[in-house]
């Protein structure tokens, strides 16, 4: 359990970074927190040539708040996310579901846009970008460009983004008025992967419910205000079309059956809890 | 700065438990086997090397870190705190350490050393936490003998007694 040899680049600007990554091509990968790369350089289910560190480069450790977003730098971890007092009213999804990202011990090195990058399809932070309809901003050393959450998460561990790419910032809407935010999920322990993550997003006019664990990647839908059994019937439609599968963590239909049942729970937090 | 190459060895230096220190490596050595291997400090222990058991959690910086998810060289100018480094004095435990030993809260102690480093950085920030707050850091953790309960009864009087104790200072 040990990683095959490969280079080692503590990149000490952007610059630096983005000139060694497009060098390096698909060789390369970007280390920030570690929390998700060491295991799989360990387990050596990668093998890159070339690891590029950016957790010193000064300009990648900033969290900033535009109009109506807060943006998160790519070597922002996700303890210092979670302690910002602020944070609760500033995104209360992520604050709810940042608690659930792995361990105290990993939370303390994993980054918030590491988790965005490895996109696991049970991930919250994943989950939590496509419910609230959140941003991915990428930077080559050629260009930069902005891609919606939604258009990201391509499937299982798979993006957007170019070999030459790195994610430079995450963009969380801030919360809006009027909306109310919920989140559930139900794994074997706490820290573990989710085997159903929901976030569930309301406002006077629309219900969005995002479901992480059972599709490929995370998946969020619309509904109109619904309520009673036209609730149910939507979910239940809803959990088919996820096409669940069975595996060694849980079987398709008791996914469906999370899906239906935490789905309509954190829709019902999300209405009670608008603001 | 310039690229580490795979094959050579390379000089990292550091901060182990307030001294400094340091040691070379080849790029891909995990910092648990150049902290037993290179610097023999054998209190770091390893379960499974992929980040699951926490046997190897050492503080970096003053946050807890699985030692198997860092690479050695991930270490340069890190202050690095390991459970060498828990006690005042050889002839004294610490107070988390004592009260650990008070409830039996470990038994072939392997799991032990990732346990207190947790268990110290979690209070140094939280000095007055819940059993619940900490049966959750303590989820970062796999202890096959003790059922955890002692470690929650320990931890509770440990906090208890720092708070006196910085009361008094
Ligand atoms: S040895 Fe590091 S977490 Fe198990
Ligand atoms: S005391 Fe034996 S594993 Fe914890």
């Amino acid at each position: 359990m040990k990683p095959a040899p490969f280079d080692y680049l503590r990149a000490e600007s952007l610059e630096e970074a983005l000139a060694a990554l497009d060098q390096g091509g698909s060789e390369a990968r970007i280390l920030a927190g570690g929390q998700t790369l060491l295991p799989m350089l360990n387990m050596r289910l990668a093998r890159p040539a070339l690891l590029i560190d950016i957790m010193r480069i000064p300009a990648l450790s900033a969290i900033s708040l535009e109009q109506d977003a807060i943006v998160i730098s790519a070597a922002v971890r996700q303890a210092t996310v979670l302690a910002r007092p602020t944070l609760g009213t500033e995104v209360p999804l992520l604050a709810a579901a940042l608690p659930w990202v792995g361990h105290f011990q990993t939370r303390s090195r994993g980054t918030i846009c590491g988790s965005v990058a490895h996109a696991d399809p049970s991930a919250e932070i994943p989950l939590c970008l496509v419910a609230l309809e959140g941003e991915i901003r990428l930077r080559s050393r050629r260009a930069t460009r902005r891609v919606s959450a939604e258009q990201f998460f391509v499937g299982m561990m798979l993006t957007d983004k170019g070999d030459d790419e790195l994610i430079e910032a995450v963009a969380f809407p801030k919360r809006r008025p009027g909306e109310g935010y919920a989140f559930a999920e139900v794994g074997r322990r706490h820290g573990d992967f989710a085997i159903v993550a929901c976030a569930g997003v309301v406002d006077a006019k629309r219900m969005r419910l995002a479901v992480a664990g059972v599709a490929e990647r995370p998946v969020a839908r619309d509904f109109p205000l619904l309520d009673g059994t036209a609730l149910d019937d939507a979910l239940n439609a809803f959990a088919w079309d996820l096409q669940a599968r069975d595996d060694i963590h849980a079987t398709a239909r008791y996914r469906r059956d999370l899906v239906r049942s935490l789905g309509r729970k954190v829709l019902e937090e999300a209405a009670a809890c608008r603001a | 700065m310039p690229r580490l190459n795979a094959g050579t060895r390379h000089v990292v230096r550091f901060t182990l438990n307030g001294r400094p220190a340091a040691f070379e490596v080849e790029p891909r050595m995990l910092l648990t086997d150049a902290l037993r291997h290179l610097l023999g400090a054998t209190g770091t222990h390893v379960g499974c090397e992929h980040g699951v058991c926490g046997c190897c959690t050492v503080l970096i910086d003053g946050m807890p870190a699985r030692a198997c998810l860092t690479l050695a060289v991930q270490a340069e100018g890190c202050e690095i705190r390991t459970i060498e480094g828990l006690a005042p004095s050889p002839a004294r435990l610490s107070i988390l350490q004592a009260a650990f030993r008070r409830h039996h809260a470990l038994q072939c102690g392997f799991c032990t050393a990732g346990i207190l480093m947790s268990l110290e950085a979690f209070l140094a920030t939280r000095p007055d936490p819940s059993a619940e707050e900490l049966r959750e850091v303590l989820s970062g953790h796999l202890c096959r003998c003790t059922g955890y309960a002692p470690m929650i009864a320990a931890a509770l009087e440990a906090a208890a007694k720092l708070r006196e104790d910085a009361v008094h200072v």
